[in-house]
């Protein structure tokens, strides 16, 4: 049992000590409240890089950080500059962003939601990042993306190709270069249709998650509306290694198209098992048999080695664009790195260099700012011929490319060949397209 | 006091000091330092350190005290997230609702595989319940994605009904969890010469419920609850030979140490309103033995502290890259400071499970009580004879 007794003269002094304490640290606060999360200081600003290191798409995400370190070297004055002087806006000058030196912090997103927005968060309230970026899986994206919105900082998508990340999933803190499902589709079925003609019956393989849904809507619609038919969808666990099982039933059920909606690891086994089966010299319905990759990587093609071969898909961008922001930028990559940059580099370096114009221009650092910057925002040099940032859903519109595995590669970089660059104009669609339904952008949130 | 021994009275208030100055505790290193870097007062990582606590000191009810080694509780922590993310949809984002489904929902689902899983033990229980949880996890990534958001993970979204509350705010966005107002993420900075001290609110109501989690979890220890429990772990078959059903026993325990999952889980989802399948992966699992293995199995802080051990290693020390490390060790000469970080560089950054598993391994062959057993070794090395023979019944380690 305890005994209090309430002295006035008790009660009056814990109060003045309790409310002195509590008031004390307002004075003792130093940082002047800018009105947004993370106001960088005079001298240097942090950038969080915040990619896949381990788990399946740890190649891409190592080959993002090197792109991110560069774009990092590029903005603070270092090496020949790269892309900024290729670039439509020339508001950078090599002296950081807004005369503050660039600093990065890296994670690692294990390409799990909750281990992403953990490192994200991190990012944010311990190092002070008033930017994430990076990423190789759409989950990681949406789940970041949404992570940023909350807390008041902007997000510059890194590898994500779901419809869902500028549709259902979209964020007015989130902006997306990379191209997406229904692009690969509508810039695809041409293609296929010019060299598979329009009596087709296809055959879909798909990963069994978001991107993957995606994927296969957008390829099958596209495909059927230039006259193919789907006899069968199925789906295929993400952790699956051996596809035999799943490869087998596809010649017996009548199709003569098969669709692989994979990627990274998944697509490098599927295709591998397919061509072990003899799916290449196949013959169905009267016609060769042909296998369809949606998106391509030059990673990936690596993986997969000759069975790539003659291979239809779809890529952001190649190494080997003539243009001059293609070039510069495999140039500088190619003498640090000594390799040329995959699509997962080329994308994270632009957005690293849209995200500092964006500030440049807008005079802040204000995540609502520099959403305005960056809205419809019109720009080139880059890499991907003119380019819009979307305002409605924060997507970039650009060329796309299909690219085939190439016949003779000359070397180990070198394994896909461009057939085509299909116009802008062919992949944009209404920002309230089926496909994109459901979700709303909001407004900017630039948190405290 | 409260019902309990003096000595474990004692052990509670520390629980209590540890965890309300945490933030200066976490935090020894001035802003700007060069130490830094090894803070963990920031807002996320609190709030992992008290959250994995709650799941450790549930998962050690189980298997510190009936010794039944249960492979899938991550299983309870993923459906108490997904309870409390969907009251945040459906219902409105106050706290309270979510974490009490959470805990409901997580309880409802243990009762279910518990029932089935505890037909066997030892071994043929520990499969059981990794079986159930990889299900679950498998229906969550893909077949149950409209319930579940699949790979995504379920998340707000600005259409959401929350009946008693907003759908988006008065700006266009999606409302944030609150306690009746106080949001989760909302903190207060005290900034004392360089070193800068964060309180959050989030972290404050994730602590209180830990420090009522370790409350009940020392009354079921000295409970004679508890007591079966132990017996149970000691000699199952001697039990029943004396007439003894122990199943009620077991199933109880199993289902309050799947309600502390679904606790961690809804606050979980409380501090951060998304769920991701991949917390009902094995890994998840695995992770909750390590934790209760390392701190000590059986103990009652143990659990916790092996939780914030594990955290920590994965939230600091994975940080840690490659420019870092060349800073460090700027001041050797060139050849010999690309050998040193060459040489260090495998041990952290991505490759902390690397160091966690040294770790582990020598935890487990030279103190098997876990770190609460080394703590003990160091402290009988000050402490004078008498001390010796007077037994630590308190924090016994698991044999």
């Amino acid at each position: 049992m305890s005994k209090s007794n309430f002295s006035r003269r008790g009660v009056l002094k814990t109060g003045m000590v309790a409310s002195a304490g509590l008031a004390l640290p307002q004075y003792l606060r130093a940082d002047a409240h800018a009105g947004f999360t993370n106001a960088p200081s005079d001298s240097e600003v942090v950038l969080g890089f915040n990619v896949p290191q381990t788990g399946p798409y740890a190649d891409e995400g190592a080959d993002e950080l090197r792109a991110y370190e560069l774009a990092v070297e590029h903005l603070n004055g270092g090496g020949d500059g790269g892309m900024m002087s290729t670039f439509s806006s020339q508001a950078l000058d090599g002296t950081g962003i807004l005369g503050r030196e660039v600093k990065y912090v890296t994670g690692d997103t294990q390409t799990k939601s909750d281990a992403a927005r953990a490192s994200a968060r991190s990012m944010i309230e311990k190092d002070g990042a008033i930017m994430i970026t990076g990423g190789s899986s759409s989950g990681v994206a949406v789940a970041v993306q949404a992570l940023c919105q909350e807390a008041g900082v902007i997000f510059m998508a890194g590898l994500t190709h779901s419809n869902d990340t500028t549709g259902k999933d979209k964020r007015a803190n989130g902006f997306r270069h990379f191209f997406n499902s229904y692009m690969s589709g509508a810039a695809l079925a041409p293609v296929l249709a010019a060299n598979y003609g329009t009596d087709r019956k296809a055959y879909h393989l798909t990963a069994d998650y978001n991107w993957g849904y995606t994927t296969e809507e957008a390829v099958r619609s596209s495909t059927e509306a230039m006259g193919w038919e789907t006899v069968n969808a199925v789906k295929t666990p993400l952790t699956q290694t051996d596809f035999s099982s799943y490869i087998a039933p596809v010649l017996n059920s009548g199709a003569d198209v098969l669709v692989l909606n994979h990627y990274g690891g998944n697509m490098v086994n599927s295709l591998t098992n397919a061509v072990q089966f003899g799916l290449r010299e196949a013959q169905a319905n009267g016609k060769n048999f042909e296998i369809v990759v949606p998106l391509y990587s030059r990673l990936m093609a690596k993986g997969a080695g000759a069975n790539v071969k003659g291979i239809f898909g779809s890529t952001n961008w190649h190494w080997s664009l003539q243009d001059a922001g293609s070039q510069a930028f495999v140039r500088s990559f190619g003498t640090k790195y000594g390799f040329p940059p995959s699509q997962a580099a080329h994308t994270c370096y632009v957005q690293t260099l849209l995200y500092a114009d964006a500030v440049t221009r807008a005079g802040s650092f204000n995540p609502c700012a520099v959403v305005e910057a960056l809205e419809d925002f019109e720009f080139d040099g880059l890499g991907n011929g003119p380019t819009l940032y979307r305002g409605e859903d924060h997507q970039c519109f650009k060329d796309v490319l299909v690219v085939k595995g190439k016949e003779n590669p000359e070397n180990e970089f070198d394994l896909l060949e461009i057939v085509e660059v299909t116009p802008v104009a062919q992949v944009t669609y209404p920002a309230d397209h089926p496909q994109f339904a459901g979700g709303a952008l909001g407004t900017c949130n630039p948190g405290a | 006091m409260l019902g309990l021994e003096m000595k474990d009275f004692r052990l509670l208030l520390i629980v209590i000091g540890l965890t309300m100055l945490a933030p200066f505790i976490l935090n020894p290193f001035p802003e700007g330092s060069e130490m830094a870097q090894f803070n963990a007062g920031y807002p996320d990582l609190m709030q992992r350190f008290v959250i994995f606590g709650i799941f450790a000191i549930g998962f050690n009810i189980l298997f510190g005290l009936t010794g039944y080694l249960s492979f899938g509780h991550a299983a309870f922590l993923g459906a108490g997230s997904y309870g409390a993310v969907w009251m945040f949809k459906l219902l409105s984002m106050n706290v309270l609702p979510a974490i009490a489904i959470s805990v409901v929902i997580a309880g409802l689902f243990s009762l279910l595989i518990g029932f089935i899983s505890l037909r066997r033990s030892g071994i043929y229980f520990s499969i059981l319940t990794l079986a159930f949880a990889q299900m679950s996890f498998a229906l969550a990534y893909s077949v149950l994605t409209p319930i579940t958001g699949g790979e995504t993970g379920l998340q707000l979204a600005l259409d959401d009904p929350r009946i008693f509350g907003a759908s988006q705010t008065a700006t266009g966005n999606i409302p944030v969890p609150s306690l009746f107002g106080l949001e989760m993420r909302s903190s207060y900075e005290l900034e004392l010469g360089s070193w800068l001290f964060t309180f959050n609110a989030g972290y404050y109501l994730a602590a209180v419920f830990m420090i009522i989690a370790f409350y009940m979890s020392i009354r079921i220890f000295r409970s004679p609850f508890g007591m079966m429990l132990r017996a149970i772990k000691s000699n199952q078959t001697r039990m029943s030979y004396t007439g003894l059903n122990a199943r009620p026993y077991t199933l109880a325990a199993f289902v309050i140490s799947g309600m502390y999952a679904g606790l961690a889980g809804g606050l979980m989802a409380s501090m951060d309103p998304l769920a991701g399948a991949e917390r009902m992966q094995w890994t998840a699992s695995g992770e909750v033995v390590l934790m209760t293995i390392l701190g000590g199995a059986g103990t009652l802080i143990g659990p916790v502290l092996g939780a914030g051990m594990i955290k920590y290693f994965e939230n600091i020390f994975s940080k840690i890259n490659e420019t870092i490390l060349h800073g460090w060790f700027a001041f050797l000469p060139d050849g010999l400071e690309n050998f040193v970080v060459a040489m260090v560089y495998p041990f952290i950054g991505k490759g902390w499970h690397l160091t966690l598993g040294i770790v582990f391994m020598l935890v487990v062959i030279f103190l098997p009580g876990g770190l609460v057993q080394g703590g003990q070794k160091i402290a009988g090395l000050f402490r004078r004879k008498k001390a010796e023979d007077t037994k630590p019944n308190a924090t016994e380690p698991a044999e």
